[in-house]
């Protein structure tokens, strides 16, 4: 489903310049929960960037199910976040004073859907991330674990192909961490392949494939599952 | 999608309702001048041509002589006669009515009281001209015309002046200076004229006693002509020029030694430059709406700094460039149009205020109003393009990690 061959990518020139990843070499098939490892600056957050399209490789191919990424212009790689792509960052990424249900509601609007469905479609991802009863509740009304629910139901409501997932529990306790894996390894139960990058090993653990990056290189891979 | 951004555009503007208000007072400010100066210099201008209409905008005055430039009357011309009224009046078809009329100041003594005003010489056929009613008694009878007695017709300022509030002015005897007269009609009140002048400050009295009591000749140097309805004055105007120019002995191509002239080349010329006063005012005021729009301008740039992080999570979850242009660009249309509402209103208001403390007559112009809400949208794009291109050509990534 994703494969990258030898994809490197490098800030700056000549003597300034900083290579993050040195020729990664990866390949995801549909369905694999895979975790990235690595201590900070091993380049896993730009990996994870260039996977979700949000960040273009330096060198190297990027193909999803045989497409080349690289080759699509800013505007197809727009579409392709939108139709095949959710995402989830450590700090939520909510919009401030808008409500739970608006914030699920927003992708649905770049998919041009209806305001009915669209709210129809939204209660619906809000309630499988357990929060229909707060669905008019702004950010700042919600806990992290909560903020957290509202950015999974975000990311899952138009049904994408990948999961996206950046330190998802990083601004969570252990007990709420372990909650939000849990939703998270159920969407991947369902066919949904997630690709997350985690420091912490017993989150990771959910995956069925954690690969440990060091110095933007793959140092190895692991298969295991929980 | 385009509802939706203006949606959108509603919340955003309030979220942050104070600078939104503040950041609309621009435009607020720069329709509403353009909606009141505009509307203000147009009923200042209909004020006008209804006042220059009262004046008689279907009537000619005859004058002698030709005026060539401020205070170049050409000497020596020879005045007109009363044959010469009696000739227009038998031979011009397309005249209504026709009057002389000779004029001076004099004062006026009724008992122990007397007042200045103007004396005017005329026939019946000024209150035709004059399109004036009497309020009470009678015009002149054709013997006291025919023979010039001594009788005359007050306007209301003279009789306010000279009367107490419960006597009637009929039937009693004014003296102008030193001959007295009989007062055998009282003019309707017509008020100041658009130059401010007080119409029914006059005495008039028929043209023979004029010219034997007052100017001590038969000399005329006004003849007051109404043209028909449906007759163009043009038409009237050549047809007197040619009896005068025959009665005058006036040879081929030499110049004629008096002048016809209607009111509605002063009220062209006075349409124009109103019309032009508007247009400057009018253009004064659209550079406040610039301001306005820079105003916007700027707030929208504001906003799309305050929003990169916004910004970013909207391309993440797949809005498009275009997406993110429009949505910008709604936003400070919105904003700019509101603006525009506002400003409409207050502009409207303000011509409401002015029309009614300077007694003008109240215009709103439909179309500058349609136009100031079109531009004042048309400023929101222009002004917002800038902020709005901005957000749209911001990297994805640059836009997430924006503290």
């Amino acid at each position: 489903m994703i494969r990258l061959e030898k994809v490197t990518k490098f800030y700056g020139r000549g003597e300034g310049e900083t290579r993050v990843l040195k020729g990664i070499d990866l390949e995801i098939k549909s369905g694999e929960f895979v975790a990235i490892m690595g201590p900070s600056g091993s380049g896993k957050s730009t990996l994870l960037n260039i996977l979700g399209a949000l960040d273009v490789p330096s060198g190297g191919n990027y193909y999803f199910s045989d497409t080349d990424i690289r080759a699509l212009t800013k505007e197809q790689l727009a579409l392709f976040r939108r139709y095949i792509l959710g995402f989830v960052f450590q700090g939520f990424n909510l919009l401030k004073k808008t409500s739970a249900l608006e914030n699920v509601e927003m992708p649905l609007i770049y998919l041009g859907m209806k305001a009915k469905a669209r709210k129809q479609q939204a209660i619906e991802a809000l309630t499988s991330v357990g929060l229909e009863d707060r669905i008019a509740y702004e950010p700042g009304q919600l806990s992290g674990g909560q903020q957290q629910r509202v950015a999974i139901a975000r990311a899952m409501v138009t049904h994408p192909k990948v999961l996206i997932a950046d330190e998802p529990t990083g601004n969570l306790d252990t007990k709420r961490g372990h909650e939000i894996m849990q939703l998270i390894k159920n969407f991947n139960a369902e066919g949904i392949t997630v690709i997350m990058v985690t420091h912490e090993k017993d989150i990771a653990a959910y995956a069925s494939r954690t690969i440990y990056l060091r110095d933007g290189m793959i140092e190895k891979e692991s298969n295991h599952a929980v | 999608m385009l509802f939706n951004a203006f949606l959108q555009a509603l919340r955003e503007i309030r979220r942050n309702l104070m600078r939104s208000l503040l950041t609309a007072t621009g435009i607020v400010i720069g329709i509403a001048s353009v909606i009141a100066m505009v509307n203000i210099g147009k009923g200042a201008s209909e004020s006008i041509t209804q006042s220059i209409s009262q004046l008689g905008s279907n009537t000619l005055y005859i004058i002698p002589g030709q005026e060539r430039g401020p205070g170049s009357q050409s000497v020596m011309v020879k005045a007109f006669k009363m044959k010469d009224v009696e000739v227009l009046k038998e031979s011009i078809t397309t005249l209504k009515a026709i009057s002389p009329s000779e004029s001076t100041t004099m004062t006026v003594l009724y008992k122990d009281k007397n007042h200045q005003c103007s004396i005017r010489g005329i026939d019946n056929g000024y209150f035709d001209v004059q399109n004036w009613a009497l309020k009470a008694g009678r015009n002149f009878e054709n013997s006291e015309l025919r023979t010039g007695q001594n009788v005359c017709v007050l306007g209301q300022t003279v009789i306010k002046e000279l009367f107490a509030s419960d006597e009637s002015p009929i039937g009693k005897k004014v003296r102008l200076e030193n001959f007295s007269c009989d007062v055998v009609g009282v003019l309707e009140a017509k008020g100041a004229n658009t130059f401010g002048m007080d119409q029914d400050d006059l005495v008039l009295v028929p043209i023979k006693m004029f010219q034997r009591r007052i100017s001590g000749n038969d000399n005329l140097h006004l003849i007051m002509a109404a043209v028909k309805e449906n007759i163009p004055l043009e038409e009237a105007k050549l047809q007197i020029q040619r009896l005068m120019r025959e009665r005058r002995h006036i040879k081929t191509g030499e110049e004629d030694n008096f002048s016809v002239r209607s009111m509605t080349a002063l009220l062209d010329t006075i349409t124009q430059i109103t019309s032009m006063l508007t247009v400057m005012l009018g253009a004064v005021a659209a550079i406040s709406l610039v301001v306005g729009g820079i105003g916007i301008m700027n707030i929208m740039l504001v906003s799309v700094t305050e929003r990169t992080r916004e910004i970013g999570i909207r391309m993440a979850v797949g809005a498009m460039a275009q997406d993110i242009l429009v949505q910008f660009l709604i936003e400070a249309v919105v904003l700019s149009g509101i603006g525009g509402i506002v400003g409409i209103i207050m502009g409207m208001a303000i011509t409401v205020g002015v029309s009614v403390a300077m007694d003008i007559t109240l215009v709103i112009d439909p179309s500058i109003t349609m136009i100031a809400l079109l531009f004042s949208m048309l400023i929101g794009i222009v002004f917002g393009i800038i902020p709005a291109r901005k957000a749209a050509n911001m990297n994805p990534i640059d836009a997430l990690r924006y503290e």
